[in-house]
Formats: C-alpha cells, structure tokens, sequence
C-alpha cells in the first residue's frame, strides 16, 4: 500500500550467536524496575507468578484443611465454631478449585505450552497479564473477606435457597459469588489463549500429529474451560442478581426452582474434575516418556481418550443429583455414561502401564510421583465407577465416602502428578535442581500421609458419616478413624512443607541445571534454563515428535524473522505451514489498569447496582488505551 | 450368588464397626433397601479390588521385569508397538464390557431399590433449619398428628415418607434402613423403606443446610406392628394435664414466658407453629433433634441457653428464674 | 546445540487476514465461549418454562414490534457490514471509513430500539422467574451489543487518525466477523422471548 514506507529491516538471519541473542533478548526483555514488573507481558513471567500465586493459595487452602482435620480428630471439638468451621470448608473448597487447581494448571501451560510448541510468546499476552492480575485481585478479595469474617459460609457448590439472601442476610455469598467471576474471566481469557498459541503459533513442521502430549491435554482442557465456566457464570450472575436486585431464578415461590441452580452449577461443576485432572494426564505422559526412556505408547489412542473423556465430561453432571428425586430412569442413563468416562481413562492408564512395562525406568523423583499417581488414581476411579451408580450414591452421596472418593481423583489424578511436574520443570523455570533426597523424602511422606488420611474416608462414609458436619458425638463410633485421618493429614501437609524447603534450598545453592538434564525430547529442553526473554534465538522447525531424541546433532530452525521488533511466526492450523510474521505486544501498564478498574467493578456490584454504570467508564477508557496503538515499531507498517 | 459375597466379606464389613451396634451404618443393613444397596455395593466392591489388583500387578512386573539394556529412546521395537497397540484396545474393550455390566447391576439393584408399594404406610416429614417435623396424617383428622424429630413405624411394612422443606435443602437419611433423598424447597419428593427389624436407628441431615447442619439429627423407630398400633393410638392423644402444683405452673408458665408462640402441646391452649410439636416431649429421647440425650438436665441445660447447646438455632434465649425453669421442666417431663 | 538454518520465512506478510491472523482465531474463540453462555441462558430459560405450568408467568408476552424490528434492522445490517469487510481485504481505506461510520450509527440505532424493547417487555425483573430470565438474556445480548458498538466507535476514530496501517484492516475484518455473532445470535433469542411465551 502506498501508506508503506518500504523499508529494509534488520532480520535475524543477517545476526549469529552472541550477537542475535544480545539482540532478541533486549527486544523481548520485560522492562527493568518496578513499573516494569507491573508492565510485562513475557508468558514465562506471568506464568511464573501464576505459578508462585496458584501454589500460595494451596498452602493456605492446606492449612484450612490442617484446621478442619484437628477439629473433627475428636468428637464434640470445640476448637473451631460451627461458623468458623463452615467458612473454613467452604473457603477450603472454593480456594482448591478456584484459586488453586484450575489456575496451577493453566499456569504451568502458560509457562510451558509456549515453549513447547516453539514459540517466543503466548498469543495475546496482554490479555494474559490481564487474567492473571484479575486472578490476583479475585483471590485476594476472596480471602480478605475471610481475614474479616465475610468468608463465605454456604459451601463451594452455594447451594440455593441456603446461599439465598432469606437465608444468609449476609455479603458473604455475595464474596463467593464474585470471586467466582474473577476467576472465571481469568481462566476463560487464558484458554483462549492457549487455544490460539496451540492452533496458530507451533513451530513449522509441528503438524497435529507431532503436538507434545501435555500441550494436546492443554489444549483440550482450554476447550472445557470455555463449554463449561460459562455455566458457572450464568449461575453465579443469577444468584448475586437474586440477591441484589431481587430477581426470582430461584425462587420457588415466583416460578423459580432450586434445582436450576444445581443444573447449572454442576454442568460446569462435573467438567470441573477434568478440566483438573486432564493437565495431570498431560504431566503424566510427559514425565513417562522422558524417566521410562521412550514415547509414551499409543499416542493417537492417548490424544482420543483426551478427546473423548472431553465429550464426555458434559453428559454426566446429574449423577451428582441422584437423591434430588430425579426420574428413575433418567438417573439410570446418567449411571451409564458416568461409568463410560471410565474407557478413555482406562485406555490412558493402560498406554502408561504398557509405557513402563516396555521403558527402561529412571526412578527420580518425578516418576515416584507418576507411580504414586497411578496407584492412588486408579483407586479414585473405581471408587467413582461406585458413586456413578444411583443405589450406591443414595448411600454415600455427602458422606464421607465421597470426600474419600474426590480427594483420591483429584489429588491423585492431579496434584500426584503436578509435584511430580513441579520437579520435573523446576529446572527448566529456575535453572536449578530440585534435591533428589529431599524428594524421595517428600513422595513417600506425600503417598503414606495422603493414604493414611483419606483411606478410613472411605470407611467413615459407610458407617454414616455426613460430610461437612463440624463436630460429631462420641456415640457414633467415628472417633477412631477421625483421628488416624487427622495423623494422615498432618504427615500429608509435612511432605508440602517438605517440598516449599526443597524449593527454597535450590534456589539458592541447588546443583545448575543446564539445558536438558534429564534428556528430554520436547523442545523446552531445547533452549536454556531458565529460557531466555525470546525463548529461542531462531524458532526451531520439527520433524518428529520427539525432535530432541530425533535431531541429536543439529537443530533444524527457521531464519527471517525480525531483530527490530517483536514478532512471532504463525502457522497453518494442521500442517504448521509457515503463513504471517505477526507482532507481538509489547509490554504494557493497561492490563493492570484494566484489571483494576474491572476489580472495582465487580467488588463495587456487590454493594450497589450503580456500580454497573460507573464502573463501566473507567473498564472501557483502560481497554481503549490497551488497544490503542503506541507508536511502537509493532504499528509502524 | 450377592449373597454368597456378602457372607464371605462380613468380617471385612463388620471390622470397623464392630462397637457400633447398627445405629447409623450402610455396612449394618436393616431395612430391604439397604440391603439390597449394600449387595450392590458389594459387586461393586470386588470389581474394583480385582481392578486395582491387576492393575499393580501389571505395573509391578512391568518395572521389575528384566530389561533391554541402554539404547536409543527411539530405537522401538516394532513387535512390541504392535502387541501392546492390541493389548491396550482389549483392555479398552474389557473396560467397556466391565461398565456396561455394572450398568445393568446397578439399574437392577436401583429398580429394586426405587420399587413403589401402593400401600405403604405414608407419612410426612418437613425438614426445618435444624429439625424435622413429621406428620402422620390420616383420612380422618382424628387421627392425624404431628410430631419432632422421631418417627415410630411398623416392622415389615412399606413406608413411604413425602418429603419437604419448609426452608432450604435437607436430606433425609437412615443409611440402615436405606439411601437418602433430599428435601427440596418447592419441590415433593418420596421415598419408601420397609424395615426389617425391630430397633432404632439413627438418621442425620445430609445435605448442608446451614449453620447448624452437624445436629439435626433423627431417630427411626422400627416397632413390631402391634406395639406401633398401641404407640399410634397413645401418640394421637392430647398431652397429659398435670395434676401436681408443680407441673400446673409449668404449664402455666409455658404460656406466659412465650414458649407457647412457636410450640404446640395438643390438647392445651399452646398452638405454635414455628417450633417442633412437643405433645408428647416427655417420651423423646433425644433433645434439639439428636444433640442431647433426653434427661431432666439436657431439657434444663437446653431450655436455659439453647444457643450454648446449638448456636444460631432459632430457639432464643428466655429470661427464666430457675424456680421458674424448673416447674417448666417438670412438665414437660410429664408429656409422654 | 548447533542449529542448522532449513527455511527463510522473511518474505512472509506481516499480518494476515481470518484463519492466518491470531486475532480472528481469538475473536472464533471468545464467540465459542460466549455462544455457549448464550446456550446456557436459553437452557435456563427452558428450563423453567418446562417446570412452571403458565407461561409467561403474571405478565403478557412481550410486544413483537421492537423486537421484530431489531430483526429487520440486524439481517440489513449485514449487507454495509459485507461491504465494509471487502473494503477492508482491498485496503481501501476511505470506503472503510465511511462503512465503519454506519456501522456505528447502526449500533446506536440499535441500542436506541433495544431501550423500546426493554420497556415493552411487559414485565419487570423481580416480578417472577419469567421476568428475570427474559431480562437477563436480553442483559446479556445488550452486552455484547454494546461492547461491539464500542468495538466498532474505537476503531473508526482509529482509522481516522495516523495508526490507520494496513494491519489494521485485518483488525477490521475481525470486527465485522464479531458483529456477525451479534446478528446472528439475536436470531434464536428473538424466537425464544417474542415467540415462545405465544405458544
């Protein structure tokens, strides 16, 4: 076009060594200082404190179960109050899921699925410092409430009429149900960007077929993410709407129905555990490959089983309705596919099993904890074949048997595998080793703790024991086995203390890590540790799927690209064809100020419906200022 | 063939409860339905331990077993790739045909379990904040009544219990006698059990209901079906007018200290409807649904400071001398 | 690890336009989510349709002309949307200019007809469940509503002013696919709240 002044920038292939990476690195470098801090958009520095912050809410969601579990170690405990208790279990399990599952998961694809795939930054990046400052302020603004006894206090589920404004005159649903909205917005706007990093900036050659399985699990999960929180969203709009404004969705009295809540909330709540669990299947398999010695087995019938567990985690959210009073056969239907979600899981595991049996294993740490995952996950898994199905789940549906039951799937089909994954990146994230011995400390304080803990669960449940019951008296015999679990979960907690000293050790004085310690096959392992601001200096092209075990000698990598500006290359959806050079942001204050105007918003909507119209203009002159064109070389053609 | 299994696992069933003598267990079935719950159970069960079996015994020889010495990561063996690729889909398959089967199991053992008899004794229980009120009702009025917290049926008889809320979500619960279901604001739900055996079992709230979840419980109590007739026919009665000077004051004094505004003794001129019916209080068992045992000093320590025994329950605080307490306790005492 | 140069990709564009831009794919999925939020909502709505006996509930259905007109107005608009989408791939900067302006003036023609429908809804949002779903989803359309038409405002100033490069046609095209969503998903959910409480 005429308006294009045709210019001959300077392109990487014209620069080598030292001299491009001098030069990458002070393009892609996040400005130095504070407001620097506060301004970057580098998907490794927000996925890092992505990371940190993910894991600082588990520590404090750990330790409102360490309080729970000394307070039912014995009957008729008065350490903690009924109020007090039920705001810890309800804080526990919004703090879990919300502030620490969903993002520690999306927050290792933040840091990883980039690198993995070849490229220098996530797509969108301002969007994603955006979804984490958000994810910040939701937490912090959930657990503020809590520091001044506005927790919430009607369970994670909120279940309506009891979170209903009737029944809890209080803000305290009105905390829940906002911080649901941070975190959702926050989830939302990284799946999208993962979708699009994974569909448009893979390496050339990184056909579908040549995707690393942890960026294939990702990938699905964002697609979970973004079917399933809209439900969430619609019914946490509905309920503070209920409350606020006096609308009826769930007032039986003017047309409304209790059971619209529990539609709602489980439709997302049910793809919840995968959108969990299937990063923890992504960890698994890239930690098997690299400690058995070989590709996983079966890595179409892997990706299918993603796909299918995917489908099918939205067709079974009624099982966890059963003593609704639902139609019979109906329920028996959703017994059905319930059960079904057991083939592509049982297909993983089976891949994995076969995997080990052919590999030659290394048992370092990572692997104890994929080992550890098996055993504890297959057990969740049965244990789940039992309460999909009706009769049995009018027995331990809200008993302890199903606490046992979720706590298996979710902390052995997800946490087992995400420490496992914590030391088996922390190299590549910090440059340093994790201790091997503290480790092996740490697994077996984790396998033996978890199990003592949650195991009687299951026993509990049986013999009639409700959940989120804050004491219990002594005549009902479940005293003993409170207390083994309570010792459970102490030793459990032990082992996360455990690792925080082994992280804290290695960062100063932990064995460096260079390039590729455990020769790895995925390409994150192609570049330093920690990886530079540009990733890499050239963008690799693939020619396997293992292209580190392929190509020993020589990496294979693309030149062309701009060393005057950020840029990224973009390629075909399937083939990974070559198509666009495409800038890339650069850093920037607006996320933050967006972010800060949205969280007075959502915080000021709470305490007035106003707040919708004069939160409104400080969210849209933020986001103007974040499209608008800086001037920067990015806009300059 | 279940109940085969069921005998050859009862010391593995019994061994956690063995000093819970069936007050409130799935393990200790008393009724049909949780027995038949409790076969299925067991079919479950042994699936899965034979499952979790095979499963680390695959994984235990796969690591142990020899090895081939150090090669290249990808220097696969084609052989294997293939065996393996038909193994992992026989699993796959034997996978589907484990959950189809337990399917069907399971749709038996719930048509069983959900089987509706049409002349099953029917009452009707409400779900409070943080209590149950039950409702024998009739076709005739006379024999119909209301009372809190404990139900009295017949030995071998379908009940059916029609289930609601008077506020938010409740579930009603006797794992021995059977599943749950839940009480439903603006909803009625139903559910039927027949027990088997004369006794009391316990049930609890199972749906988070609120502040004081953890102490609305209940007690069921299985009577042999003469002995329910004779507690029917006592229940549906007014409650007994002191005779003493003591329990005269007590009952005077339950009116006039505002006991009377949300409680109800038949027969008297206390009509509330807010709070559980106490006609025949003197013969409960338990005090504030499950929390204390009945006892001049629970019912004296309860109607003191209820919000002490169970905080942020809807009962306050009356301001009573302790002559006063006592005489109303004493009367309350006498209502059996 | 040494590196061996296989490829030049420095004769590629710097921007693309649909599938080879990231934008278009970003803008594929935020409609994927929000089409599901949309979903959702008609689900509620169905919902409790299915479990109230009278439907609407203590109201009349809403008046048809707004709504209706909205219709006619949308499926127009999609003709200057077009013409504005072919002037963006040609570059053709004035003829963008003009079709943005439209556009603008559509959407606030559109929010204008929106306020008549709101207040011809024939009830209000604390009346019943009726009234609070009716209003929620058209809060919910109106939202979208107006986030394109800021979209839309931002973007022709913007090309009025220096920053009009010729990436910033894809941006463009990005929104004229963005309003097709609005469009399009005002279809079903005039079908749902005009014509499902007449049934």
């Amino acid at each position: 076009m005429s308006m294009v002044a045709e210019q001959r920038e300077l392109r990487d292939d014209s620069l080598n060594g030292l001299q491009l990476s001098t030069r990458m690195d002070s393009i892609w470098r996040t400005p130095s200082g504070f407001s620097g801090a506060l301004m970057s958009v580098d998907h490794k520095v927000v996925g890092r404190r992505y990371i940190v912050t993910a894991f600082a809410f588990l520590l404090l969601g750990g330790i409102l179960a360490v309080l729970m579990r000394v307070q039912l170690a014995k009957p008729e405990s008065t350490f903690l109050s009924a109020d007090k208790y039920n705001q810890i279990f309800t804080m526990h399990g919004s703090t879990m899921m919300f502030l620490f599952a969903v993002p520690v998961m999306e927050a290792f694809a933040v840091y990883l699925v980039p690198l993995m795939v070849g490229t220098r930054n996530i797509a969108f990046p301002r969007l994603n410092a955006f979804s984490y400052w958000m994810f910040l302020f939701g937490g912090c603004f959930l657990w503020l409430s809590f520091a001044l006894n506005v927790g919430p206090d009607v369970g994670w589920f909120a279940y309506v009429p009891l979170s209903s404004l009737q029944y809890t005159p209080t803000k305290r649903p009105d905390v829940w149900a906002q911080m649901i909205t941070f975190t959702e917005v926050a989830a939302l706007a990284v799946s999208v960007e993962i979708v699009v990093t994974v569909f448009k900036q893979r390496a050339p050659g990184m056909t579908l077929d040549r995707i690393p399985l942890f960026v294939w699990a990702m990938l699905v999960t964002s697609f979970l993410v973004m079917f399933a929180m809209p439900s969430i969203m619609v019914a946490s709009t509905s309920l503070i709407l209920d409350r606020l404004v006096n609308t009826r969705f769930y007032d039986s009295s003017s047309g409304g129905h209790p059971l619209l809540w529990q539609h709602l909330f489980w439709f997302f709540g049910h793809p919840e555990v995968y959108i969990i669990f299937i990063p923890g299947t992504g960890m698994v398999s890239a930690i098997l490959a690299t400690f058995a010695r070989r590709p996983v087995v079966g890595y179409p019938v892997v990706i299918l089983s993603l796909i299918a567990t995917g489908f099918l985690s939205f067709g079974l959210w009624v099982h966890h309705m059963f003593v609704t009073g639902l139609p019979q056969l109906g329920a028996g239907l959703f017994t059905a596919s319930s059960m079904l979600i057991a083939v592509p899981s049982g297909l993983q595991i089976f891949c994995w099993l076969a995997t080990l049996w052919d590999g030659r294993p290394v048992y370092r740490t990572p692997l104890l904890f994929v080992i550890g995952f098996i055993l504890i996950f297959v057990m969740g898994g049965l244990s789940g074949v039992m309460v999909a199905s009706v009769p049995i789940d009018t027995q331990v549906h809200d008993t302890y048997f199903v606490v046992a039951h979720f706590h298996y799937v979710l902390i052995g089909g997800a946490v087992f595998p995400l420490i496992g994954a914590v030391y088996y990146w922390f190299p590549k994230i910090s440059g340093r080793m994790l201790s091997e011995r503290l480790g092996r400390w740490n697994f077996w304080l984790a396998f033996v703790g978890f199990n003592v803990a949650f195991f009687p669960m299951h026993i509990l449940g049986l013999i009639g024991m409700p959940r989120r019951v804050y004491t219990y008296t002594a005549d009902m015999d479940w005293a003993h086995l409170n207390l083994l679990s309570s010792g459970g979960a102490l030793i459990f907690a032990l082992s996360f203390a455990l690792l925080l000293v082994n992280v804290i050790q290695s960062l100063r004085s932990g064995t460096l890590a260079g390039d590729n310690p455990w020769d790895a096959s995925t390409l994150e392992w192609a570049t330093s540790s920690p990886p530079p601001p540009q990733n890499f200096d050239r963008i690799p092209v693939v020619k396997h799927r293992d292209p580190l075990w392929f190509d020993t000698e020589s990496m294979p990598v693309v030149a062309g690209l701009s060393v005057e500006r950020r840029e990224v290359l973009l390629t075909s959806l399937a083939e990974a064809e070559p198509q666009v050079r495409e800038a890339s942001p650069e850093p920037s204050i607006w996320p933050l100020l967006t972010a800060i105007a949205t969280t007075v918003f959502f915080i000021g909507s709470i305490f007035t419906p106003w707040a919708v119209l004069w939160g409104t203009p400080p969210m849209a002159v933020a986001l103007i200022g974040w499209f608008w064109p800086a001037g920067h070389k990015e806009d300059e053609e | 063939m279940p109940v085969r299994m069921r005998t050859a696992l009862v010391p593995f069933a019994t061994l956690p409860l063995a000093a819970c003598a069936g007050r409130q267990s799935a393990l200790d079935p008393q009724g049909l339905q949780s027995n038949h719950i409790l076969q299925t159970l067991f079919i479950f069960l042994i699936v899965a331990a034979v499952v979790w079996t095979a499963v680390v015994v695959v994984l235990c020889v796969g690591l142990l077993r020899r090895k081939r010495s150090a090669v290249q990561p990808l220097a696969l063996h084609q052989g294997f790739e293939r065996t393996s690729g038909h193994v992992v889909f026989g699993l796959g398959l034997a996978t589907l045909i484990i959950v189809l089967g337990l399917s069907i199991v399971s749709y038996a053992g719930q048509r069983t379990v959900f089987a509706k008899n049409e002349h099953a004794l029917t009452l009707k229980i409400i779900g409070h904040q943080w209590w149950w009120e039950v409702r024998y009702e009739d076709d005739s009025p006379h024999q119909s009544f209301v009372t809190a917290n404990e139900i009295r049926i017949p030995t071998g008889q379908p009940v059916k219990v029609e289930l609601e809320s008077a506020d938010v979500i409740h579930s009603f619960w006797v794992p021995s006698l059977t599943g749950k279901m839940d009480l439903i604001t603006g909803q009625k739900n139903e559910l039927q059990f027949t027990a088997k055996n004369a006794g009391v079992y316990r049930g609890q709230c199972a749906e988070f209901c609120g502040l004081q979840h953890a102490h609305m419980a209940f007690a069921v109590f299985a009577l042999l079906p003469d002995e329910y007739g004779r507690w029917r026919d006592h229940e549906n009665q007014s409650g007994t007018s002191p005779t003493d000077p003591l329990g005269k004051q007590g009952e005077q004094l339950f009116r006039a200290r505002g006991c009377a505004l949300c409680h109800t003794i038949r027969g008297t001129l206390a009509g509330g409807q807010l709070g559980p019916d106490l006609t025949h209080i003197g013969s409960r068992t338990t005090v504030a649904a499950g929390t204390l045992p009945m006892s001049s000093a629970a019912l004296g320590a309860w109607i003191a400071d209820p919000q002490h025994i169970k905080p942020g329950n809807n009962m306050p605080r009356m301001p009573l001398q302790s002559g006063e307490l006592i005489a109303i306790i004493h009367y309350l005492e006498q209502l059996k | 690890m040494r590196q061996t140069i296989v490829r030049n990709v420095g004769d590629l564009p710097t921007y693309g336009y649909g599938p080879r831009s990231g934008p278009w794919w970003g803008a594929m999925g935020f409609m994927a989510l929000e089409g599901m939020g949309f979903a959702l909502a008609i689900g509620a709505y169905l919902y409790l349709y299915a479990v109230n006996p009278n439907w609407p509930i203590g109201a009349p259905p809403p008046d048809l002309w707004p709504g209706t007109a909205e219709v006619i107005v949308y499926l127009l608009s999609i003709i200057p949307n077009e013409m504005t989408n072919r002037a963006a791939h040609r570059q053709d900067l004035a003829r963008v200019r003009t079709g943005l302006i439209v556009m603008s003036l559509i959407g606030i023609a559109l929010l204008v007809l929106r306020g008549f429908e709101f207040a011809h809804l024939n009830t209000r949002w604390d009346n019943s469940a009726y009234g609070s779903i009716v209003w929620l989803i058209l809060g919910l359309h109106t939202t979208h509503l107006v986030t394109d038409l800021g979209d839309t405002v931002v973007l022709t100033v913007l090309m009025f002013t220096r920053h009009a490069k010729p990436r910033k046609f894809s941006d463009v095209t990005d929104n004229v696919f963005y309003w097709n969503f609005v469009v399009l998903a005002w279809l079903p959910l005039y079908a749902l709240l005009d014509w499902v409480p007449r049934l």
